[in-house]
């Protein structure tokens, strides 16, 4: 159960950090829904705001707009800009139609955007009411996945952070482990903590709002994912405590994250052992497949999900490859710290975007590889770069033991492509 | 407001972006909060473009808001004039810009370039996309184009070609191939691939060839008034409107010759006996105004189909589209809710649609066969290979386009008849000639439960089938059962018949032949 070893020239922490402000190439907070609504199985988001924001959204989630999904659009019309008190009357109204047509959604969420932001409408004194007049068969809660103030896994971070005050209260001393997992990875987490004699654990999301998630002065959380910086201080607020630890991708970053919790519940060396051993093995043989492509080459990350350092901490020490500049929209001390220390010496930090101006570093670095949103990765292609568009690692089951030789695939993936392809005309 | 998932059109803004992508040397100041760059990935995944779209985007926040977002705005559009050196810029804001009022155009103007900036006004709660497309054309069309002499040969421009236009690529190559065997040049073909200097040569051409009313109609008409060009109004979808097109040029331009029709081989394919089955088809259409009319008149008398509904989710078409119904003896549809669409075609059960990506899902989930036919398409729908709607080779693309659905179908119901036979069963093996099929059991050789043969208690909760009918119901075959009960439960129901007798069954038969 030891820490992994810090790298021998030092880690990043305390590297001076590029602040950019200027053009954003990201998504909102909306599109956080996409993933969300599966994972909450009984939950339904009901955006408050344009036709932009619907488009957005249709974009996004591709196809899965076509099965029924748990979320939509109040679109709002000219006639609801005009007089601000009916636009809680209309709000109403479709909420009702919505809730008679699904009789099945337990929890709803109104999600601001930014037109609703900007207008100002008041989506929780909305929530407070609509809550009172379908209680107790829907709980309706408000949170903002507007692009003003949210950058896209945020919209995740508010979601959740807009639940942990009506969550129940407990005594007890539990683990709760935060941000929604893919289920299969969530169940591999579960299986392994389980296996150290660590229970019961709770999660948040839940899969359903029955399931018993509750908080108080004697839970420790930990965090899956890196962008739950609010979800983080809400749950201080509730008397928490965080495990601070680098988050779980690849062997050692699954070890680490599993040791931080196995340590604060007295699993003694042998247990945690026994329980790893052979999945770590599994999992650095799955990684060393994919390392075989990726050993040697340089890596950029622009900012998108916040996920870029640990990404960048595990392709640097288990696949061999040297990040020169690990953009991230945000940088948490307690939260991103533990990663930082971890990720070698050497690239430029950076937080925020001016995008002009981070391509035009891009250019002058040549990387072998470019981490990059969709809006990107086609031009950046089409100039000789090689991409690895970043917003499958959202999707994809990327965390823990099992998934570890998967994360390095997809960024293996491009660069066997790019070697396999002769599309060149002979000479 | 108005609960919606799926929408047909984007809003306003992202027209303007799909004028801005299509040309070159222009720019896109856009007065946007972070996020709104998402539309980017329609351009760079949906039509698989190499460049970024030429759209600066000022990507404020919420805490810019009450402090400087205007001077954002004027750093944004320093920096794009600087940066990209385009011919000329157009400004405006996005839904929710136009909230905090700061006014691009006014800001702009007063900013001192030395090139054209045209402000545009896009309300983004009343209109959208197309209006957007349309709009942003004629602003561009009026700021640029300079009174001039016509050329001296007959010269016509093409109007209408967008960035994400379904098909748009190809039809402006075919329609201009047909042009040049009539002996008549492209002056310009705008906004695709025009640039800003382009446009100042607008006044130069003959005429113009409107293409899509739903994009550059507004400039069409424009250009009409202000520099006396006529435009066409036939749209060269199918062979008759091709046709058509052709006579209205002639008519125009007093040009005689009319284009090469060897590689146009569609009115024999659909004349060949195995076409024959396709006759009366039911078929229902849905998608832009434009297109739906058009293949209308493919549909009924290219084809042989029936138009059973037809609809538009674009109200500027309206108007037109209920008239074009009318002669089809069918109501239009005017909606851009997609579940009216659904709840009209399931009210119809035709055989076909044809529609958009949002249709071609209804059919998947109704089990209709069908084809896109119009935007919003999705990324396959902007094939690498060349293919037209427009023109004769447009039309050879219909008639696959249309019958490989059916032919899908067909194949699809064969298949699953012959599933149960002693040769094909699943264990047969790939061959039925090699020596390892092996002969059926008795027990694999009951025929399974099949989803459509549940009780009628199941789909309905007052009607009973009485025995006789039930047993005269198994004779027709599987693959029509399920339709053969659906209709006969809404002719009983419809006519408050409870009790299903075999009479009733044929009545309802009859009721539906055609």
């Amino acid at each position: 159960m030891t820490a992994p070893g810090l790298p021998s020239g030092g880690g990043c922490r305390t590297a001076p950090v590029i602040k950019e402000r200027g053009q954003r190439e990201v998504f909102c907070g909306l599109t956080g829904i996409v993933w969300l609504h599966r994972k909450m199985q009984d939950a339904f988001f009901l955006v408050v705001g344009s036709r932009t924001c619907a488009h957005l959204l249709q974009a996004a989630a591709g196809v899965m707009i076509f099965a029924e999904p748990r979320f939509g659009t109040a679109i709002l019309e000219e006639g609801d800009l005009a007089g601000m008190a009916d636009a809680h009357e209309e709000l109403d109204r479709e909420v009702a139609k919505l809730l008679s047509r699904r009789p099945d959604i337990r929890q709803l969420f109104l999600v601001g955007s930014c037109p609703s932001e900007v207008i100002k409408i008041d989506l929780s004194k909305a929530a407070e009411r609509l809550s009172q007049r379908f209680a107790p068969r829907v709980r309706v809660l408000n949170y903002s996945g507007s692009g003003i103030e949210t950058t896209f896994t945020e919209g995740e971070d508010a979601c959740l952070a807009s639940m942990v005050p009506v969550l129940p209260r407990t005594e007890a001393r539990e683990l709760l482990v935060v941000g929604a997992l893919p289920d299969v990875v969530e169940d591999q987490m579960v299986g392994l903590l389980e296996a150290m004699g660590i229970g019961p654990i709770r999660l948040l999301p839940a899969r359903r709002i029955d399931d018993e998630t509750a908080v108080g002065p004697n839970t420790v959380f930990a965090l899956a994912q890196p962008f739950l910086g609010e979800t983080h201080a809400a749950l201080l607020r509730r008397g928490a405590r965080h495990l601070a630890a680098p988050f779980p991708f690849g062997e050692e970053g699954t070890t680490a994250w599993l040791a931080a919790i196995a340590r604060e519940f007295g699993v003694d060396a042998e247990t945690f052992e026994r329980v790893t051993a052979a999945p770590r093995a599994r999992a650095r043989k799955a990684v060393a497949a994919a390392a075989r492509t990726l050993s040697g080459k340089t890596v950029f990350f622009l900012p998108d999900s916040q996920l870029e350092i640990p990404l960048a901490r595990f392709l640097a020490r288990e696949c061999g490859m040297t990040p020169v500049e690990v953009a991230s929209p945000y940088i948490h001390d307690a939260i991103h710290g533990p990663d930082l220390d971890l990720l070698p010496a050497g690239p430029r930090i950076a937080e925020g975007q001016d995008v002009d101006l981070q391509l035009d570093r891009v250019r002058a670095d040549r990387p072998d590889l470019t981490v990059c949103g969709l809006g990107l990765a086609n031009p950046l292609e089409a100039e000789g770069l090689s991409t690895k568009w970043a917003i499958e690692l959202v999707f994809t089951p990327v965390h823990f033991y099992e998934q570890a030789g998967d994360l390095a695939a997809l960024f293996a993936r491009p660069l066997r492509r790019k070697a396999l392809l002769k599309l060149e005309a002979a000479e | 407001m108005k609960l919606s998932v799926w929408t047909y059109e984007g809003p306003p803004h992202v027209g303007a972006m799909r004028i801005a992508t299509a040309m070159k040397g222009l720019h896109y100041v856009l007065h946007a909060p972070q996020g709104d760059t998402y539309a980017d990935l329609l351009f760079t995944m949906i039509e698989r473009r190499n460049h970024r779209p030429p759209v600066s985007y000022t990507t404020f926040q919420a805490r810019d808001l009450g402090a400087d977002t205007a001077g954002l705005f004027k750093t944004a559009c320093r920096d794009a004039v600087a940066r990209f050196d385009p011919q000329a810029i157009i400004v405006g804001a996005s839904c929710t810009a136009e909230l905090i009022q700061d006014d691009p155009g006014g800001m702009s103007e007063t900013m001192g370039f030395s090139i054209p900036v045209i402000p545009l006004e896009l309300p983004s709660y009343q209109r959208k996309e197309n209006y957007g497309c349309d709009e942003t054309f004629y602003r561009l069309c009026r700021a640029l184009a300079r009174p001039q002499d016509r050329t001296p040969r007959i010269t016509c421009n093409i109007l209408g070609g967008t960035a994400l236009g379904f098909r748009h690529r190809d039809d402006i190559r075919e329609i201009t191939g047909l042009l040049a065997d009539m002996g008549i040049e492209v002056n310009v073909s705008a906004p695709l691939d025009a640039t800003p200097a382009d446009l100042a040569r607008l006044p130069a051409a003959h005429f113009n060839v409107l293409l899509y009313p739903e994009t550059a109609e507004t400039a069409a008409r424009w250009l009409e008034r202000e520099h006396g060009q006529p435009f066409t109004k036939t749209i060269p979808i199918g062979v008759g409107a091709t046709r058509d097109f052709v006579a209205e040029v002639q008519k125009i331009t007093g040009l005689g010759t009319r284009p090469d029709e060897t590689h146009l081989r569609m009115p024999w394919w659909s004349a060949s006996v195995d076409s024959t089955y396709l006759t009366g088809k039911r078929v229902f259409l849905f998608g832009d105004g434009t297109h739906v009319m058009a293949m209308a008149r493919v549909a009924r008398d290219e084809m042989g189909f029936e138009v059973v509904g037809m609809g538009c989710y674009n109200r500027e078409q309206a108007r037109a589209l209920r008239k074009c119904a009318e002669g089809y003896g069918v109501e239009a549809l005017i909606t851009d809710d997609y579940l009216e669409v659904e709840e009209a075609i399931e009210r119809l059960a035709p055989e076909m649609i044809l529609g958009t990506q949002m249709e071609r899902h209804i059919g998947k989930r109704l089990g209709i066969p069908c084809a896109v036919i119009s935007a919003p398409v999705h990324v396959q729908d902007f094939p690498a290979r060349y293919s037209p709607v427009m023109g004769f080779e447009g039309a050879n693309v219909l008639f696959d386009t249309l019958v490989h659905p059916l032919v899908m179908g067909l194949e699809e119901h064969l298949l699953a008849m012959f599933r149960e036979d002693f040769e094909f069963h699943d264990d047969a093996g790939a061959s039925h000639h090699g020596h390892k099929a092996k002969a059926r059991t008795e027990e694999s050789a009951r025929p399974p439960e099949r989803a459509d043969e549940q009780p009628a208690a199941e789909s309905s909760f007052d009607i009973v089938w009485l025995p006789a009918a039930e047993k005269e119901l198994k004779k027709i075959p599987f693959f029509v059962r399920g339709k053969a009960r659906r209709n006969t439960e809404t002719f009983a129901a419809r006519k408050g018949v409870r009790e299903i007798s075999v009479d009733t069954l044929y009545e309802a038969k009859a009721h539906y032949a055609r």
